[in-house]
């Protein structure tokens, strides 16, 4: 009987190292600092107290970071419920072939080209009630309209500004979807003597689930982060009207200096965003195994 | 039901200049009610432009389309009543076998029970009763393809039910008894079949009658045994046939016939033109004959497979090769042998310029 025992070299770990130190220092020290200050109250850089849990706690009691969470919500949203149904009329109704495509393609894009505090920056000018173009002839038709005056109208400039610089991507998505249609389809409808509507919810609609599952996706997780365009144009305001969460945040750690507690809020943040991907993330592995298991042609 | 006349000429160019800008060059062509046709033809040959413009999903460049002697040229396929079936599976994937069978009688606003009949009837036609719940999505490629063809055969009224390939993803087995069935719908519901294939065993079995195509023209309409015996066209006799015809360049000179060199009897009673021609023979009529027969040639054997049912050889007569189809009884000839080919016979065709004479 002879037994072979291979040799054993543990070497190769060494190649994990680079990526080991890349993610310490990009991800795990900096959310270790975090939960260093979220247990603390520091109240100078001799003094320090360790307090627990208290500021978690403290965090949770806060009315109005209750009244940001439910913000962010609605707003993320209202955002979805405008977007992806926009973002699909605005794909089927833009031309398949051509120099027309071409040209349509380019100027839905233009506004996903603008940087965030630009795109802030274009909609507080617009909005102005005295040099606005759409602010000035709002007061001219005798619309009292004012964002940084009146919630409601920081409100809707806020959602609609984000619609402007977002729905594009969604009716890209889509139109991408709505190509990799075959002609066969079409013809097999017009056969089988299909309407319009029945066309729509019987093909395009069925074969754009997938981009339509990545334009939830993104459109969500992006509006859920939402922070340079509302704090370009109302910073927040008026009173806390347009304060969503990262904006509370920074209020919090920038403005006061309250670093504890924001730290702790942000770690919050950081496993509300975690839980969500989580779900979205296995929502889609599951239809995604489903359509496996339906087999493709 | 209908009969379907066309008269017409399609390019995909606005402006066509020559005949190659053709995808269809002009025909005349019927098709009568309830019968089953084929359209048979290389990739490109125009085969499935024609099917598109009777269908009504093209709009023919010139001519017209008639049903039944009305003019449906600019007419959709909804208005033409027309079914066709696609060469890959056509299904809605959200929808059950049912709802999909169902779905060209739903537009149609055709009543609730009468659909359920329907379906019901078709569905156990094409063996699909057992999966009319299932999610039309979840199923196999074949059973994709027979809920195209249900669709295409579920509504009892319509003027034609066409086929553009559609067995196309379907494996050979399942190929032979999907193409059964439609012989045998076709007999019980007395529908106009038009079917669109490049394989000549389905259109030959599947029609009564097949419309060889090739480049825009349909060069020859008629039954498999005329294709077959009678070529119009040498297009149609190299198509058809596995080997197609052996087609050797002849000469008739003072009424004296030459070929591969020599000068041959012409059997009694055929009158052929002065000048170049082109003689044309099945390899099934090509028999091993006596040395110095006049109606055959020497041939050095170039190859001989046995292929169990008969013995397919390889000839060379000069630079011309004949292939022959020769019963395996006879010992087959070894290669490098010069046998003798009899290539002159009753089932011996001539053509001038492709086309057959006499």
């Amino acid at each position: 009987m002879s037994t072979t025992t291979k040799p054993v070299n543990q070497k190769a770990w060494w190649l994990v190292l680079p990526v080991v130190i890349c993610v310490a220092f990009s991800a795990v020290l900096p959310l270790m600092t975090v939960v260093n200050y979220s247990v603390q109250d520091i109240i100078s850089p001799e003094r320090r107290v360790f307090v627990g849990t208290e500021w978690f706690a403290s965090v949770m009691r806060d009315e109005d970071l209750h009244a940001a969470l439910w913000r962010q919500l609605t707003f993320s949203l209202a955002v979805l419920a405008i977007e992806i149904p926009l973002g699909i009329m605005l794909a089927l109704s833009m031309p398949a072939r051509g120099w027309k495509a071409s040209a349509v393609l380019v100027i839905v894009a233009l506004s996903l080209l603008i940087p965030w505090n630009v795109v802030g920056t274009i909609w507080q000018i617009y909005g102005r009630a005295d040099i606005g173009l759409l602010g000035a002839m709002l007061q001219k038709m005798g619309f009292d309209y004012s964002y940084t005056g009146n919630a409601t109208h920081a409100w809707i400039t806020v959602l609609t500004m984000d619609v402007w610089h977002w729905t594009p991507l969604v009716a890209l998505l889509c139109y991408a979807g709505l190509r990799s249609i075959p002609d066969a389809y079409y013809q097999a409808a017009r056969i089988d003597g299909a309407s319009k509507f029945a066309v729509f919810r019987y093909i395009q609609l069925p074969k754009m689930r997938g981009v339509l599952m990545i334009a939830v996706l993104l459109r969500f997780m992006d509006s859920f982060m939402i922070y340079t365009e509302p704090f370009v144009l109302t910073g927040g305001g008026p009173g806390n009207a347009t304060t969503f969460l990262s904006e509370y945040l920074t209020q919090k750690a920038v403005g006061q200096f309250d670093v504890g507690p924001a730290a702790a809020f942000s770690l919050i943040y950081f496993l509300i965003i975690l839980l969500l991907c989580f779900i979205l993330y296995n929502w889609m592995q599951r239809v995604g195994a489903q359509d496996k298991e339906a087999g493709h042609e | 039901m209908a009969r379907i006349d066309l008269d017409l000429a399609h390019s995909y160019e606005a402006h066509p200049q020559q005949d190659t800008d053709y995808a269809l060059l002009p025909l005349k062509m019927s098709f009568a009610d309830g019968g089953a046709y084929a359209l048979l033809g290389p990739s490109g040959c125009g085969k499935t432009t024609m099917l598109n413009i009777m269908s009504g999903l093209l709009a023919p460049l010139q001519g017209t389309v008639m049903f039944d002697g009305r003019d449906v040229t600019r007419l959709s396929p909804q208005e033409r009543n027309i079914a066709q079936v696609f060469q890959f599976p056509v299904i809605y994937d959200t929808m059950t076998v049912a709802d999909n069978l169902a779905f060209p009688l739903r537009n149609r606003k055709v009543p609730k029970d009468q659909i359920r009949k329907r379906v019901g009837e078709i569905a156990e036609m094409l063996e699909l009763s057992g999966q009319l719940d299932r999610r039309a999505a979840g199923l196999a490629a074949d059973a994709k393809q027979k809920i195209s063809l249900g669709r295409g055969l579920v509504r009892s009224d319509v003027s034609a039910v066409l086929f553009d390939e559609p067995l196309t993803v379907i494996d050979p087995h399942l190929k032979w008894q999907l193409r059964r069935k439609l012989k045998q719908i076709h007999h019980e519901l007395k529908l106009t079949l038009i079917y669109v294939t490049h394989d000549q065993v389905e259109a030959l079995t599947f029609a009564d009658e097949v419309v060889v195509m090739t480049q825009g023209r349909a060069v020859q309409v008629g039954s498999a045994d005329a294709l077959f015996e009678r070529p119009q066209h040498t297009f149609v006799g190299h198509f058809i046939g596995s080997p197609g015809m052996n087609f050797l360049p002849a000469r008739v000179a003072g009424g004296v016939f030459h070929v591969a060199g020599r000068s041959l009897a012409l059997p009694p009673g055929r009158a052929l033109p002065e000048g170049g021609l082109k003689l044309g023979i099945r390899p099934e009529y090509v028999a091993l004959t006596a040395v110095d027969d006049p109606a055959a040639l020497p041939v050095t054997v170039a190859q001989a497979l046995d292929i169990g049912t008969h013995v397919l050889l390889t000839g060379q007569c000069g630079d011309l090769t004949i292939k022959a189809r020769l019963s395996p009884e006879v010992a087959a000839p070894r290669r490098g042998d010069t046998v003798w080919l009899r290539v002159l016979g009753p089932h011996t065709c001539f053509y001038l310029n492709e086309e057959l004479v006499s």
